[in-house]
């Protein structure tokens, strides 16, 4: 328990950065000979977990942000200091009945979709490696739903609800999963790859932390066009998804400070579910408050609850707004859960079940379905008929994809190269594309 | 021999105008003799691509290398017209690269000190203060990122142009060059392109060390979906660069160390060097040497050696290391029936190895002897000169590599 002890301690007070007191916790409890590695997972049964939601509301009233860009006092609730801009009591309604059953409706969407995966998979359908969202659907939703179409979203392989929420076809994804040519990228990709130019999803990446550079240079671009083209409309904001394994790797670290010194237009979203495969992110992470780790670059961090997407909606509202002005990069940590395992492949047996048991407690969309109905948004009938639709739309996209033809042997060669002459000159003297049969896939190569 | 190698800014010694061709050998080049068998010279300033029947036509344009070579194209300008400008590798390099800025808003550089320092070779100097310092990026340490940063942007309607500072670094990219910029625009499904363009400076140099002497086109010729090519001379430096940001497919650009202050005279206008071709630079009838590249130079150094001896040895400057201009090398092995490789990766799993295996198996029939390659030895470069020396391919090598081959 000596790690959930000395983070309690260390969430209580704030040491500046350097201070190397003999009485710092941080360092106190690697002198205790009586502590037992920190790998040890003996000591990550549920009790912990709950010890670190009791860190996070001890957390909260740490200060939150310590760069000069954003200067916050300390309060009860980090995330409720955002909600507190915007809305000041509760009784105030947060979103339109129509964003309501937006909302709503993409939330169902993801689930529905993904439980076909799952299905699907089982089935022989789809093969590889299939990574699900079940649970994490208030993340895509609160964040995708409010982005313009021009804005991009950079994924992980953990895409496919990012896909949808950002308006790529289900029958576009779920024909890409079974791996045919009409899938949103010809069947080329899979899973763990879901690109759509139409709709600005940079992918899709299946190592982690690769992704994020990318997102980078979108925003990069976003400010290029503005600055250097003068494009002086162009505001288009990037999001990138992650978690919470990724913000160990360079690539994170890298990024957050290119972003915040050029004040990139991009919003990080740590979809922090605890778990890296089977490597929780305690025994991963020397200091597991992610959202901390933005101040030190030079902007905010902010946590928010994952589990509930209004509360997800308005900090994204305002990290979205910020890039969109040009003031630069914002650290979104949203603690989520996913209640399936890493992928269809892995049995989750390392995760404690009452730990599960409390974040089903929280499925975001019960949560929003009791707040609708309770604050008269919207009503049973009118969310059952959402649930019904949803449920032919995945249909639909399952006999779609089902239908839809395999990619032909002369597909394997066209994507390579954006210009084929990239395949070179043949001892013939024409280039190799020219060559019909090296298109159709049996020349020679 | 060595002490011509001494100062690279002895460029008299290696100008390529100097090479034997433009004396004693003024034979028709590759590209002229068949302009002789077409009966047309094909020259389009416009750069448009035809994909008309004659397939050979449209590999000549849009390169202006006609219009000004009747020669090889290492002597182009020198010798056919007093127009021109003399001009150093590293300045032809800049040359094409603001050229291409000013015909493009969307090209901009990224790199380590590319921007205010004007480059660790000064390939970027002065850029900055043309274009700005968000067109002509300083980036902080972190080849990986800002590599992956080039691709996005390249993605998002960007062309840039990704400076590693020496070649080396760009292992720390190889996450974000194999996995991104090759298969982008794959796995996309051919939705994104990734007009990028990777350029460096690599190759053993002056005992800068092992680390600082890497030879990264063995490590990335495998990646699918890039293109790779090395520059030798300022014509061709200043040709490829311009081709590369012009192409839609990522590419590489590898230039040398030591070649960077190599004097040539180029042309006033406007040119480009096709990607995908080799360069012809010395016709001959007894051997084909393909090599790449500085080892261009000790092949040039050996081949005087070997015309002195009686050789006549055909000398190809292969250029494009991915993919390879097999008809090109093939017309010359056809020709010669005997090849030798120069290279300076190292014996194992290089350029020279792919070239070797790519050869035997397309013209294994017009051999009349085995392939014969020289790499470098597979060992870390030594920091002491002479053990240096002994690690890359030296023309006194080459020599004996040659006689052994024609006997």
């Amino acid at each position: 328990m000596a790690t959930a002890f000395s983070a309690a301690k260390f969430g209580t007070q704030f040491f500046p950065v350097g201070t190397r007191s003999h009485e710092n916790p941080l360092f106190g409890h690697l002198k205790t000979p009586a502590c037992s590695f920190l790998g040890s997972t003996r000591r990550l049964r549920f009790s912990s977990a709950s010890k670190l939601n009791q860190i996070n509301s001890h957390r909260r009233s740490v200060v939150v942000a310590v760069s000069d860009v954003v200067k916050e006092k300390k309060s009860k609730s980090t995330s409720n200091l955002f909600l507190l801009l915007f809305i000041p009591a509760h009784s105030i309604q947060l979103i339109t009945k129509e964003e309501g059953l937006e909302l709503y409706e993409d939330m169902i969407l993801g689930r529905a979709f993904e439980d076909m995966c799952a299905q699907m998979y089982y089935r022989g359908k789809m093969f590889g490696f299939v990574h699900l969202y079940n649970g994490q659907e208030a993340v895509s939703t609160g964040f995708i739903k409010l982005l313009k179409k021009e804005d991009s979203v950079v994924s992980t392989y953990r895409d496919h609800v990012h896909a949808l929420s950002k308006g790529v076809p289900a029958r576009a994804v779920m024909s890409e999963l079974f791996g045919k040519t009409t899938g949103c990228c010809r069947g080329q990709g899979g899973s763990m790859h879901m690109f759509s130019k139409e709709h600005n999803l940079l992918g899709g990446f299946a190592f982690i932390g690769e992704g994020i550079p990318v997102a980078t240079g979108a925003a990069f671009t976003s400010k290029y066009r503005r600055e250097v083209l003068k494009e002086a409309d162009c505001d288009h904001v990037t999001l990138a998804f992650f978690g919470d394994g990724t913000c160990n790797n360079g690539q994170f670290f890298e990024c957050l400070n290119m972003a915040a010194l050029w004040k990139l237009p991009i919003v990080f979203v740590v979809e922090n579910n605890l778990w890296a495969i089977g490597m929780s992110h305690l025994r991963a992470t020397s200091d597991p408050q992610i959202y901390k780790k933005g101040p030190a670059f030079g902007m905010p961090g902010i946590h928010v609850n994952g589990m509930d997407v209004l509360k997800v909606r308005a900090v994204a509202q305002t990290a979205i707004a910020r890039a969109r002005s040009g003031e630069g990069p914002t650290l979104v940590e949203c603690e989520t859960y996913r209640f399936r395992g890493h992928s269809l492949a892995d049995p989750d047996e390392l995760r404690d079940p009452a730990e599960k048991a409390h974040y089903a407690a929280r499925d975001p969309i019960t949560a929003l379905k009791k707040y609708l109905i309770e604050n008269n948004l919207a009503t049973e009938v009118e969310l059952k008929a959402i649930d019904k639709k949803i449920e032919e739309v995945v249909e639909d996209a399952v006999e779609f994809a089902d239908e839809s033809p395999h990619p032909t042997r002369s597909q394997l060669l066209e994507n390579v190269f954006a210009d084929p002459k990239g395949f070179g000159i043949g001892p013939d003297g024409r280039y190799r594309c020219e060559d019909p049969k090296f298109t159709e896939g049996t020349a020679q190569v | 021999m060595a002490a011509i190698f001494q100062g690279v800014g002895a460029a008299t010694a290696l100008s390529p105008s100097n090479s034997i061709a433009s004396k004693k050998f003024q034979l028709p080049t590759r590209r002229s003799v068949s302009a002789r068998k077409r009966g047309i010279v094909l020259v389009r300033s416009d750069g448009s691509l035809n994909l008309g029947l004659n397939s050979r036509g449209r590999r000549d344009q849009p390169l202006i290398t006609n219009a000004v070579a009747t020669k090889s194209d290492g002597s182009a300008a020198s010798t056919a017209s007093k127009s021109g400008h003399e001009i150093l590798l590293f300045e032809a390099l800049q040359e094409g690269l603001e050229e291409e800025m000013d015909r493009d808003p969307r090209v901009c550089v990224m790199g380590e000190d590319v921007g205010h320092y004007g480059g660790s070779y000064k390939v970027t100097k002065g850029l900055a203060e043309k274009f700005g310092d968000l067109r002509v990026l300083d980036t902080p340490i972190a080849e990986n990122s800002f590599t992956g940063m080039g691709i996005g942007a390249a993605m998002t309607g960007l062309r840039p142009v990704v400076e590693g500072m020496n070649m080396g670094f760009l292992l720390l990219a190889f996450n974000q060059i194999s996995n991104n910029c090759g298969m982008l625009h794959y796995t996309s499904g051919g939705q994104f392109t990734i007009p990028i363009v990777i350029r460096g400076p690599g190759g053993v140099g002056r005992q800068l060390g092992a680390e600082h002497s890497q030879r990264l086109e063995s490590y990335f010729q495998s990646i699918p979906g890039i293109q790779m090519v090395a520059c030798s001379t300022p014509y061709n430096a200043k040709g490829l660069m311009k081709a590369a940001i012009r192409s839609e497919n990522p590419v590489i650009l590898f230039e040398h160390v030591l070649l960077y202050n190599l004097k040539e005279r180029i042309p006033d206008e406007d040119y480009i060097c096709n990607l995908e071709e080799a360069e012809m630079v010395r016709p001959g009838e007894h051997v084909t040497i393909l090599t790449y590249s500085r080892m261009r130079y000790h092949v040039m150094q050996a081949a005087k050696t070997l015309v002195n001896k009686g050789y006549d040895p055909e000398v190809i400057d292969i250029r494009s290391l991915k993919p390879f201009d097999l008809y090109t090398i093939g017309n010359s092995v056809k020709k010669t029936h005997r090849v030798l490789i120069v290279e300076e990766c190292m014996r194992t799993g290089g350029i020279g190895a792919s070239l070797t295996a790519a050869i035997n198996e397309n013209f294994h029939d017009y051999l009349d002897a085995p392939i014969v390659c020289l790499s470098s030895q597979d060992v870390p470069t030594p920091y002491a000169g002479t053990l240096e020396e002994w690690t890359v391919v030296q023309p006194a090598q080459i020599v004996t590599a040659v006689e052994q081959l024609c006997k």
